[in-house]
């Protein structure tokens, strides 16, 4: 068993659109006399676009026509139509995300670029997104270190840390390339919290004033010395709080980061020394990267290249969202795919008892049900230690009395669990609805409460389902 | 020589050794208290999971051997005595030995079989001896067999499901329990209609054949006990064929194999193996004729 599928990555950042195309291999890794175990065994970005600048018509109105021509002459140069593609997800973040028409150019943009996700993309995701872009969960695999990406892009900076391959935090700070911009040797934009920033550092800047490199390079250092603070590699000062985006949270300070890679528009200016005009890019870009590659606190854990850098967010959308489910799994067909189904997660200390589950369900049903009637939603607990076939049978019980109201909807049922127990613990609802409701119940999929799920139509001869789990918050 | 001579010459003697009269008295109080009794009980070394067990000493790098070894139950990483393996590993291999041995040479419980709504059946096999050394009779039914199976079992049923001992009662005895019902309740979920379950005493692979005949099932689906290792003596495999017949060839079985509670678990297995059924009935073939 072998097949391929393509996946699609949109990502309409603060500072630049981009899309990518990759091919996701999948294949039984089990052997013809055991269960199947169905994964994917390589992704591939087969196709990246030119980088454009995010069109807007206004600061607060992202131009939607402008970026549907984007996608539909990338879609054409690539040779793609929206009938190849099984997965995807196109993404909008950073500060576009806050632009007033985000969601009808999001709607606008499923309709013409094929069926799959949508989402916007709160910063916890996005820092997880262009991490596995930049291959660091890979490499802190690889190494058994604990690495963080810093995706340093126009309007802020988001992190991620990963210890042994395992996401340990998140975070995001204004710091960006494009806070102060720069046109004809004039400050034609000044971010407040940067001018508040310098400030503080005894640098005195304002929109108007001439653009000095010196003068820059040294708000560039009191930037990246912001950057050491939230990877506690130096204690944080009195302003360092107010830098995180929407008053979010610090990285928790456990494990040491002993690495670090960096990805997003900036890190290209890390990496290599850019010579000539530092501001021909119309930002502090440039003098950011130096002053980021050139911090005493930020060069005392090692560097590692990223495995992408501008691209590490688009690349971590097309190619790092999708996963399979579990391979043994129970649904009936022509009830898929489902999309942005919000999850309703029963805690692991009340899935010990029934009791306590099926309270937890009742307890949280009625966030799912708007003006009183239920709306589509998945339930999803760990099924840790039921395995047994009467232990099955008994969930199965549980899971109807309590989900009722979803039960006499016209809504199938939907199950998420970790634990391999979908399939049985499918047949055993199924059995106990006497057929007559439409059961879906997936497993080998981690959930949080919060998470929103999509569920693509069956791939691998029917055997698995591909996945996409959206955290939108994450260690808050 | 009487008791006071003899204890005048001993205590002669080990004056003679230069150790004191008082002692050796101490002693025997003390030597005839030794047995004592404790309440305690000592580690059952077979619930050391293996993966997590590392006893190098001195490792240069032992937190990366561990994260590495859990990935697999393989006996390394274990360290040595000298060129020997220290006393603990030795001990859980002897143990993981004996449980092997234990799950071929010992008979499944009566009582399981009839709480599972079994009846017994025999191949030409009368002992464990005959069934190990005779795999062509464990093929067979005996004459009875033949006889209670015409007369309890439901006739051209679209599937036979029993259970055989084949080489591990204890792979019985930890998973049907599981994987039968789980098998029935996918079956009952796709409204496929299943024969009378039973159980196979001496039973090997090949007498599935025979039954298939006997009963004229569509599908036949024997689970029986794998061949126990040293990681696993409860590992059971379903074999599943679509109308099996006397002398067909080997390629016609469908296995899933691997089935216990550190594999597959049963209760998912049996979801799976009803599934196997349908595709089976649905597409009229078995083995190598289907592709699943």
């Amino acid at each position: 068993m072998h097949e391929v599928i393509l996946s699609v990555g949109i990502d309409i950042g603060t500072s630049t659109t981009q899309l990518i195309f990759s091919r996701l291999t999948i294949e039984n890794r089990a052997s013809s006399y055991t269960v199947p175990r169905i994964e994917i065994v390589e992704k591939e970005v087969i196709y990246r676009s030119k980088i454009y600048f995010t069109p807007l018509r206004s600061a607060t109105e992202i131009d939607a026509e402008a970026v549907k021509r984007i996608v539909r002459e990338e879609y054409q140069a690539a040779g793609m139509t929206p009938e190849m593609l099984r997965t995807g997800a196109v993404i909008i973040t950073g500060e576009t995300a806050r632009k007033e028409n985000a969601n009808e150019v999001l709607a606008a943009l499923s309709d013409l670029a094929g069926d799959f996700v949508v989402a916007t993309a709160g910063p916890d995701l996005e820092s997880v997104l262009s991490a596995r872009g930049a291959g660091t969960d890979s490499l802190s695999h690889q190494k058994r270190i604990a690495i963080a990406n810093l995706d340093i892009g126009g309007g802020t900076t988001n992190i991620a840390l990963y210890e042994k391959g395992v996401l340990r935090g998140t975070c995001c700070l204004d710091i960006g390339g494009r806070l102060i911009k720069v046109e004809n040797g004039r400050i034609s934009y000044l971010y407040p919290k940067i001018k508040a920033l310098a400030e503080a550092g005894g640098i005195s800047i304002s929109v108007g004033d001439r653009a000095y490199p010196e003068q820059l390079y040294g708000v560039c250092r009191l930037m990246a010395a912001q950057l050491a603070q939230a990877l506690h590699l130096t204690a944080a000062d009195g302003l360092h709080g107010g830098l995180y985006t929407n008053d979010g949270h610090p990285l928790p300070d456990r494990p040491a980061i002993q690495a670090v890679t960096y990805s997003g528009g900036v890190a290209d200016c890390i990496y290599q020394e850019m010579e000539g005009d530092v501001f021909r890019f119309g930002d502090i870009g440039v003098l950011l990267g130096k002053a980021i590659r050139s911090d005493p606190a930020l060069s005392a854990v090692e560097r590692f290249q990223s495995a992408e850098t501008i691209r590490a967010t688009v690349v971590g959308a097309g190619t790092h969202t999708t996963e399979v489910s579990g391979s043994t799994i129970h649904y009936e067909p022509g009830t898929l795919p489902l999309k942005n189904i919000p999850i309703l997660k029963v805690s692991e200390e009340d899935e010990a008892s029934l009791e306590t589950l099926k309270a937890s369900i009742l307890q949280q049903m009625p966030l799912y049900m708007p003006e009183g009637k239920v709306e589509q939603f998945a339930l999803a607990f760990t099924g840790k230690k039921r395995t047994s076939f009467a232990d099955i049978q008994a969930l199965a019980a549980a899971v109807i009395e309590s989900m009722k109201e979803v039960i006499s909807s016209r809504y199938p049922l939907v199950v998420v669990v970790e634990n391999d127990i979908g399939k049985v613990l499918g047949n055993a609802l199924n059995v106990l609805l006497k057929r007559e409701k439409d059961v879906i119940c997936i497993d080998g999929i981690r959930t949080l409460n919060g998470d929103y799920i999509d569920i693509g139509e069956p791939i691998a001869g029917g055997q698995v389902l591909p996945v996409v789990i959206k955290t939108l918050i994450f260690n808050s | 020589m009487d008791e006071k001579d003899l204890r005048s010459i001993i205590e002669q003697v080990l004056a003679e050794m230069n150790v004191s009269s008082a002692k050796p008295a101490e002693k025997a109080a003390g030597g005839a208290a030794a047995p004592q009794v404790e309440d305690g009980c000592l580690p059952d070394i077979t619930e050391i999971d293996i993966r997590e067990q590392y006893l190098v000493s001195n490792p240069e790098n032992g937190e990366a051997y561990a994260e590495l070894k859990f990935n697999a139950p393989c006996r390394l990483g274990i360290g040595k005595a000298g060129a020997r393996y220290k006393t603990l590993p030795q001990l859980e291999f002897r143990a993981a030995h004996s449980a092997a041995q234990d799950a071929v040479f010992n008979d499944v419980d009566e009582a399981f079989v009839e709480k599972m709504g079994l009846f017994t059946v025999q191949t030409q096999c009368d002992s464990k001896d005959t069934y190990l050394t005779r795999p062509d009779l464990g093929r067979k039914l005996s004459p009875e067999a033949v006889e209670t199976i015409k007369s309890k079992c439901k006739k051209n049923p679209t599937v036979q499901i029993y259970v055989a001992d084949g080489l591990s009662s204890a792979s019985v005895a930890a998973n049907v329990g599981d994987l039968l019902p789980a098998i029935l309740q996918g079956l009952e979920s796709y409204k496929i209609d299943v024969g009378t379950p039973f159980f196979v005493k001496y039973g090997r692979v090949g007498v599935m054949d025979e039954i298939s005949e006997l009963t004229g099932a569509t599908v036949t689906c024997t689970l029986i006990g794998e061949r126990p290792g040293l990681i696993t003596a409860e590992s059971m495999s379903a074999y599943i064929a679509y109308k099996a017949t006397v002398g067909m060839p080997e390629a016609r079985r469908t296995v899933v194999s691997n089935i216990h509670r550190a594999g597959t678990i049963p209760a998912e297995a049996g979801a799976h193996i009803a599934e196997i059924i349908k595709i089976m009935l649905d597409k009229k073939a078995s083995g190598t004729d289907l592709k699943l």
